[in-house]
């Protein structure tokens, strides 16, 4: 009789289940073949200066010759970035999760995260006018004094546009990175650990590095690679800040430059091998970039598996 | 005879010194006056002085706590101190870098026509006039605000519904398959792209489609969506995740189908959560200079098609004024039209935050509590 009619459906809200699903999974494979099409369109374009002759590309002696100053310029920049704001972004973090009052801390964490609000190129138009006239002082007194480091020979960048102001400038953009990533690690801390380090006498500081510090280890390592992986491929404050050369070994002299800085610097009026060049050198900026993050999500990944014990 | 004991109160042995309550206020006070005493003799500035009394504060307070407290209350009160000096160093910048927009922008800003006429004409002679006879300052930035609206617009029409709709796939539709955790994984690595190769790759996409030398808005936009979808993804996703599976079970016991149950209870829920998701997705991405520098080049006139043409946006426009100024002898008008424009950027972006932040609670579901 009519009793189908209860258990079937009717076809337009079948329909509206098919194409709603097909539309979300349709969304998620885009992504992967978004990420897909960049490593392939950077290695289309990028293959006539992988292929060309040597004396075509700038310079004169081949891709590796080119590539070779830049990457190590960028190293040596994220690396001056990391020594300067891992400690400062693990004491913040640290003040927000353990010793400012629980009413200021989530306040206190906003006023960090403003720092990751302001766009990079308000950082390098910053550190141009401001910090590179402020700081040059300082470079004087440190070829004066610490001129036998190779790091420190002189005579200092008269203008403070050098790779260790580019490296300050990069280290406050990566501060609040490396903060927010730790601070969340810190505040998963097992109450009972500290509780029990507490109890048995021990004070804040002797608690903080008995729980809190193992504990989070792993996220610390993580965050500090997360920051890097910005530090490498941040452009903006390193285009305005450097004044840019060749490779040099003293930190406070002009010279030194980095992939993204020479992309943007060069990419806006090149044509020819030229365009071809500053894509191979994106395509390695990008290759580096991406085997410090996927390390650092190992890390997190692998980390997540055992935190759900508490 | 009744003798009158009077009590002895003893130091326990097991308790050692404690400094007195006022112990870190009587430091300070000396701390500030030996600073001011110090920086007397080699030339006063507030920024040494606040250095100088720092240090003092937590050599006499470490010290002080050495002789009296012990080794081990010393420590803590040593890591005490290095704790809040790392935050207060991490405030130097923040507070430097408004303080600097905001000094040289207002000038900038507060000149008239700088909100609404665009750089077309302006020549390094006008300058030049504006410098040594103190003719008015020319030029300003309606192009580049136009460009940067039209580009984050358009970055944002694509990003919003290829991310949410992913998030949606991920949350209520993956169930931890293989497919969803390499998007997840793959999310999280395009997190990491640095700026300037998702805009390489956008130009590079288009150089082989549509042709050598393609740059216009379109190409920006495109750039922009690769920094912003991962962002729309995790926000969105995380949100989803928190909405009750009581609210979805309620639906199905209803009879009502998944995808009506989707829109009309999952997404409702969450909707402020999203909302505010989105909102600091495009904060992010309105502020990016690299990624629009090699997809839309820089331009000095309003062009309003994003299909065809350099466009200018707010982040290339300071770029360029300052590494290139209007008139290389005198880079002063364009240092000023920099200043101006960074002002109107990070206002721009410290709304969308405030923004975020309002969505948020405005839009929150009530919980009845």
């Amino acid at each position: 009789m009519t009793t189908t009619s209860l258990t079937k459906s009717r076809g337009a809200g079948h329909t509206g289940d098919k194409v709603f699903s097909a539309a979300a999974l349709a969304a998620g494979c885009l992504i992967l073949v978004v990420l897909f099409g960049v490593a392939l369109f950077l290695v289309i374009q990028a293959f006539p200066a992988l292929v060309a002759s040597p004396d075509k590309i700038q310079g004169g002696e081949g891709f590796l010759t080119y590539i070779w100053p830049l990457v190590i310029g960028t190293l040596i920049a994220a690396v001056i970035a990391l020594v300067i704001a891992t400690p400062i972004a693990i004491g913040v973090a640290l003040f927000i999760s353990h010793f400012a009052p629980r009413k200021l801390a989530s306040g206190l964490g906003y006023v960090i995260d403003l720092l990751a609000a302001i766009p990079s190129v308000v950082y390098g138009a910053w550190g141009v006018a401001f910090l590179a006239k402020e700081i040059s002082p300082a470079y004087n007194w440190l070829a004066n004094n610490m001129g036998w480091l190779p790091i420190f020979q002189g005579p200092a960048s008269a203008t403070g546009k050098t790779i260790l102001t580019a490296g300050i400038v990069l280290a406050v953009m990566v501060l609040p990175i490396i903060t927010s990533l730790t601070r969340e690690i810190f505040l998963q801390t097992p109450k009972l650990h500290e509780e029990a380090a507490l109890a048995l006498g021990a004070t804040r500081w002797e608690m903080i590095r008995m729980t809190v510090l193992p504990f989070g280890r792993p996220g610390i390592i993580s965050a500090v690679m997360l920051g890097l992986g910005r530090a490498l491929g941040e452009t903006m404050a390193v285009a305005l800040v450097l004044s840019s050369g060749a490779l040099t070994a003293s930190l406070i002299q002009s010279g030194n430059q980095t992939i993204a800085a020479e992309i943007a610097l060069n990419f806006p009026e090149a044509s020819g091998l030229k365009v071809s060049t500053l894509i191979a050198a994106g395509l390695v900026l990008f290759v580096i970039t991406l085997g410090v993050n996927m390390i650092a999500r190992g890390i997190i990944t692998r980390h997540k598996e055992f935190s759900g014990a508490n | 005879m009744t003798s009158t004991l009077t009590p002895v109160r003893k130091r326990s042995a097991l308790t050692k010194g404690q400094l007195p309550k006022a112990a870190p206020y009587i430091v300070v006070a000396v701390a500030l006056v030996l600073g001011a005493a110090i920086l007397a003799l080699i030339g006063f500035n507030a920024f040494g002085w606040g250095i100088v009394s720092g240090i003092l504060f937590a050599a006499g307070l470490v010290g002080w706590s050495l002789i009296v407290e012990g080794a081990r209350k010393a420590k803590d009160k040593l890591a005490t101190c290095l704790v809040v000096g790392a935050f207060l160093v991490a405030l130097l910048p923040l507070f430097s870098v408004i303080w600097t927009v905001l000094v040289n922008g207002l000038p900038g800003l507060l000149d008239p026509g700088f909100l609404n006429t665009s750089m077309n004409g302006v020549t390094g002679a006008f300058d030049n006039k504006t410098v040594e006879e103190g003719a008015p300052l020319l030029g300003g930035i309606y192009h580049a605000l136009m460009g940067t609206l039209l580009i984050t617009v358009l970055a944002t029409l694509i990003s919003v519904p290829v991310g949410l709709l992913t998030a949606i796939y991920l949350v209520e539709y993956g169930e931890d398959r293989a497919l969803a955790r390499a998007i997840t994984f793959f999310v999280d690595v395009m997190t990491g792209i640095p700026s300037i190769v998702a805009g390489l790759f956008a130009a590079a996409a288009f150089f082989a489609l549509v042709g050598p030398g393609t740059k216009t808005g379109a190409v920006a936009a495109v750039a922009l969506s690769v920094l912003m979808i991962p962002v729309v993804v995790r926000s969105s996703e995380e949100m989803l995740k928190i909405v009750p599976n009581e609210l979805r079970e309620a639906a199905y016991a209803l009879g009502v189908r998944k995808w009506r149950t989707i829109l009309k209870v999952v997404l409702p829920t969450a909707i402020s959560g999203i909302a505010s998701g989105i909102t600091l997705a495009i904060a992010r991405v309105i502020g990016e200079t690299a990624p629009i520098l090699v997809t839309a080049g820089f331009a000095t006139t309003i062009n309003t098609n994003v299909f065809s043409g350099w466009m200018a946006s707010l982040p290339t426009f300071i770029y360029t004024q300052i590494l290139n100024p209007t008139s290389p002898s005198n880079p002063d008008p364009s240092s000023q039209r920099a200043w101006g424009a960074a002002l109107v950027l990070i206002i721009l972006v410290m709304l969308l935050n405030l923004g975020a932040r309002l969505i948020a609670r405005m839009f929150a579901p009530k919980t009845g509590r």
